[in-house]
This record gives C-alpha cells, structure tokens and sequence, in this order.
C-alpha cells in the first residue's frame, strides 16, 4: 500500500508486457467483430493459479489506460478475496484508481453476476470464463464443437435443456444458461445466474470474456441482441425469491441466502454489496436493519 | 426397368485409397426407393469403407455419389452440396444405425432426449410435442413408455438398438445406412430386431444400405445383394440368387461355410 513508486519500476504497466497485450487487444477486436464466437489467444502464465480469473485479468490488463477506475467484483461483493486481490494486483501493477462504486469506475471486472445498476455505454464489463465452450458437456470433442458452432448446429443446446425438464419438470439450469448472441453465436455467459442474463441483452456496456486456461476470449459489444434459449412451453424464466433484501429492501434483486445460526434462522440479502449499500445511503431500509444501519450490516456478516 | 430418374441413390465407379492401399474400388450401382441393398463380405471386404464414403462421411478417392434430394433434386453429394448440407441430410433425410449403439446414442442423457435431438436439431422447441414423438416412437420400437426417462445405459444391448433406430427414424428418413445393425446380440434377440427392422421398413417404404457379414440377415432383410472381397465387388444380384446359385468361388465359399444347425 505504501511502496506503490518503489514496485511500479520493476512492472510494466498492468504487468502484462506491450506485445502480449497488442495481441490480446487483436483477439479482442476479433471478437467483438463476430459477436459470441470464441477467440483463441496465447493465454499467458498469471502470478494467480487457474480459475481465479487468470482470463479476466489478462482481458483487464490489456484495455486497462492509466486514467481508468477500476472495479473488481466476486459473487456481486467487492470484499472477497478474489475481488480484494486482483484490485489490489492491478492497483500496483498499473497503479490505476480503484473503486467499489459502479457508478464510478470505467472498467469492472466480474466474477459470477452482473451489478444491479445499469451499466452505461462508457463502461467496459470483463468476465471471468472457466469454461468458454457451452456445447462441452454433450459433446467432448473441440472439432466437432468447433464445426457445430461454424455451421450453426445447436440443436444439441436443446438437448441439455430437454433434459432438465426431463428430470426436474422445469429447466434447472441456473446459472451459465445459454444464450444466443445476435441471432448466431450459442455462447456460455461464464457462470453468472440467469438472473443476469436479462442484463447482457442490448446493454451498452461492452462485454468481454476471458477464460485463461482455455485461452479463449469473446465478446458482446454494445447493443447487441442476447436471447436466452428455452422451449416454447417452457420459456425462459429468471429466479423470483419470497424475501426482501434484509438490509435494503431491494424487490428485484438477486438475493444471497446468510445463514444467521443453526436454529433455522437465515435472511436475504443482495448479493450486488455495492447496490445495497448505495440503498441504504439512501435511506431505503429491510426488515434487518429496521433501527441501526451498522447492527444490521454486523449480522449479515 | 422404372426410368433412371426415380434412381434415390446412385454411386458411380467408386472408389477409396488409403494411400497405397485399396479401400475399395470401381463400385457402381443405384439404389430405388424402397429398396433393402445387402452388402456381405469378409472384414476388411472394403464393406465399412463403401458405408462411410457413399454416406458422405468419408469423401472417397475418385467417382461420384448422386443423392435424390426432397427439395433440389439430384444432388453430386461431394461436388454440389456443402458439408453443412451433407450434415443436414445426414440428420434428416438419412439415417445411420452404427454397429454399436453407444456410437450412435447419447449414453448421457435419457432415452427421449435422445429421440429428440433430431427433431431439435432442425428446429423443434415445443417440449410437450418433443417429448410425445419420442414416447411414440418408443412404442414403435417396442420399448415401454415407462422408460422415457430412463439413461441408455441401463437398457439392455437389444434395448439399446432398437433405441438408436428409434433415434434415427424420428425425423422420416427416407435412406437409412446400417453397419451391422444386428452385430454383438445374441440370436434371440437378433431375430426379433430384424423383425422390428423388416416391419419398419415396409411400414415406411424406407430405402436401405445393410453392411453385414451375416448371411441370415442379408437374406432376411435385403431384396438385392453385392458380395465384395478384397474392395472389389465380385457378384451381385437378388437376394436369393445370390445365396442359392452362388457364381463367383468367394460367393460359393461364402454360402458354403455357413454352419448348418
């Protein structure tokens, strides 16, 4: 926190080197000129094991400009670990300007949801992809992936989906559901619950998706068709909770389940921690957090 | 003779290398609607190699593959059409039943999603009709309906292959290719499959291509019959001809070393 003038001499800045980062930004134009399909890159080695969002910040690291604000978001909060330490990487690699506002920053990466406020056309939302490919599961092999995709195949899609109703009377695939990209490209929107979905369609943000160990990166530029694939008998729906937001209120947001002890008690609260607490600065209050903000905001922890 | 228009199938001086190496060669003929063709011959006949190529799975070394399509007519399968048009065909028009049901199903998911998928994969999106199809066509097969939901992998072989047929036939092909379709059962159930198969086929009027090394089933299932050996095709002609006044020494040696029980 300190050192910042010391350590910013030994990296380059965002600590990817220029020419990786030329090479990363081509894969990105690539995909955001065909909207949905999958780029490969030479995905580099990260200082962060797989699966703790070496494609993001690779992604991040290349669009990222000294001028840029920076936010990082796991599960919907700023504060845990993943988020806190890839902010923290890119506050001293690049020493840009962190924040947990969504309002403010420029750049946010995410892992898992989509923030509650709208996103405006002057933001840039980075996805951390494990898997990049939606087809994988029925169909292990990447050449006939790879085919299905270039010859636009995807009646197997429907297959996952029959599945599910199948065998839990409705589709049970809550989170990576499926979405068709400009009438074309199937794409996994990377693990977030298809509650966001609704929020990728016709966004202005640009979208962009990174998977490092895949070495995979696409995109969905702004105002782009996302249409969430489903049976007409079974159309698509998002998940609906009984509760409020314990501490804000909120009706229409996704909600994280907190388990307060083991008598059965639990409350709801927003998953989005910068939205809630934006709320409950302005005086929007839950059944939790009905006398005394700071007491509320204790048990939810 | 019917006029060579109304020819579904017709393969001209066919004829696939691997390398040095013949796979098959100069093979002509022309199927016609309804029509069961029987290809018999010893392993590495060049049987599975003709299978592949005039399927459009393999394109071969030289010589033409003409296919009647429902919408465009006459179509040279490697010359005029696409590989995403040979791929459509290949889920809608025309059928393969492998050899071994767990190459042509899904082990993975139920035996109805597994009959739908060729109805998903050309655009159906209503569950409740998908799902009724499949359970129809479970009944056609003779599979209880109680089953529907049921993985592939706990049927029984036979089960299995009457699933990948029922699988195949939802989409109405009119061509169906069958390697062996009757390969690894035991004879019990073997009989009562090709019973299924001859019901189905005269139901449904449906051309068909039989790659098998069993003469039984040639007989039973096939009006005309070709018998290959080395890649080439040594005799052909009507089922019965074929076996009872066999020409060529390979065909005599063929019907002769059939175990009498």
């Amino acid at each position: 926190m300190t050192n910042y003038e010391h350590i910013q001499s030994e990296y380059n800045f965002a600590y990817l080197d220029e020419q990786t980062k030329r090479m990363i930004r081509r894969a990105i134009l690539k995909a955001v000129a065909i909207p949905g399909y999958q780029v490969p890159f030479a995905g580099r080695e990260m200082p962060m094991p797989y699966g703790w969002g070496t494609g993001g910040v690779q992604v991040t690291a290349a669009v990222l400009s000294p001028n840029d604000i920076l936010k990082v978001i796991d599960q919907g909060s700023d504060d845990t670990t993943n988020a806190v330490s890839i902010r923290q990487f890119f506050a001293k690699t690049a020493n840009v300007v962190t924040t947990v506002k969504t309002r403010e920053a420029s750049i946010i990466q995410t892992r898992h949801r989509i923030p509650e406020t709208p996103l405006s056309a002057d933001q840039i939302l980075v996805y951390q992809v494990p898997i990049p490919e939606p087809l994988r599961f029925l169909e292990p092999r990447e050449t006939e992936t790879r085919k299905m995709h270039a010859l636009e195949e995807y009646g197997l899609m429907h297959v996952k989906l029959y599945e599910d109703i199948a065998r839990h009377g409705h589709i049970a695939t809550t989170y990576a559901y499926p979405v068709k990209v400009a009438d074309r490209y199937v794409m996994d929107p990377s693990p977030i619950p298809k509650f966001d979905n609704p929020k990728m369609n016709m966004s202005p943000a640009l979208q962009l998706f990174g998977a490092g160990r895949e070495m995979r990166i696409y995109a969905i530029p702004p105002y782009t068709k996302v249409e969430s694939l489903d049976f007409d008998d079974h159309p698509f729906e998002i998940q609906k909770w009984d509760d409020d937001c314990a501490l804000c209120g909120a009706e229409e947001s996704f909600l994280d389940e907190v388990i307060l002890d083991d008598q059965g008690n639990r409350m709801f609260v927003c998953s989005d921690s910068d939205f809630c607490q934006e709320r409950q600065d302005d005086g929007f209050r839950g059944s939790a957090n009905q006398d005394d903000t700071t007491h509320g905001m204790e048990a939810a922890q | 003779m019917i006029a060579n228009k109304d020819v579904l199938l017709n393969v001209d001086n066919l004829t696939m290398m691997y390398g040095e190496r013949v796979g098959c060669e100069n093979i002509s003929f022309d199927l016609w609607p309804g029509e069961v063709l029987g290809i018999v011959g010893e392993s590495g006949s060049g049987k599975s190699t003709l299978l592949q190529c005039i399927s459009g799975q393999s394109k071969p070394t030289s010589g033409t593959i003409t296919y009647d399509t429902r919408i465009d007519g006459k179509q040279d399968l490697f010359n005029d059409m696409s590989e995403s048009e040979r791929r459509f065909l290949m889920r809608t028009d025309w059928a393969f039943v492998h050899q071994n049901p767990r190459d042509g199903l899904r082990m993975g998911v139920s035996a109805g999603a597994n009959i739908g998928e060729r109805l998903m994969s050309v655009g159906a999106r209503h569950y409740g009709n998908i799902r009724n199809t499949a359970e129809e066509w479970l009944g056609k097969v003779e599979i209880m309906a109680e089953r529907l939901d049921d993985l592939p992998s706990t049927f029984s072989g036979g089960m299995q292959q009457r699933l990948q047929i029922a699988r195949n036939l939802v989409t109405s092909p009119r061509l169906i290719f069958m390697d062996e379709p009757t390969g690894g059962l035991d004879v019990s159930v073997q009989a009562k499959l090709l019973d299924l198969l001859r019901g189905l086929v005269q139901d449904l009027g449906l051309s068909v291509v039989i790659v098998t090394h069993d003469l039984a089933v040639a007989r039973l299932l096939s009006h005309r019959l070709m018998v290959m050996q080395q890649g080439q095709v040594v005799e052909t002609g009507l089922t019965d001809q074929v076996l009872d006044d066999p020409q060529h020494p390979y065909t005599q040696l063929l019907v002769s070393s059939i175990l009498q029980a």
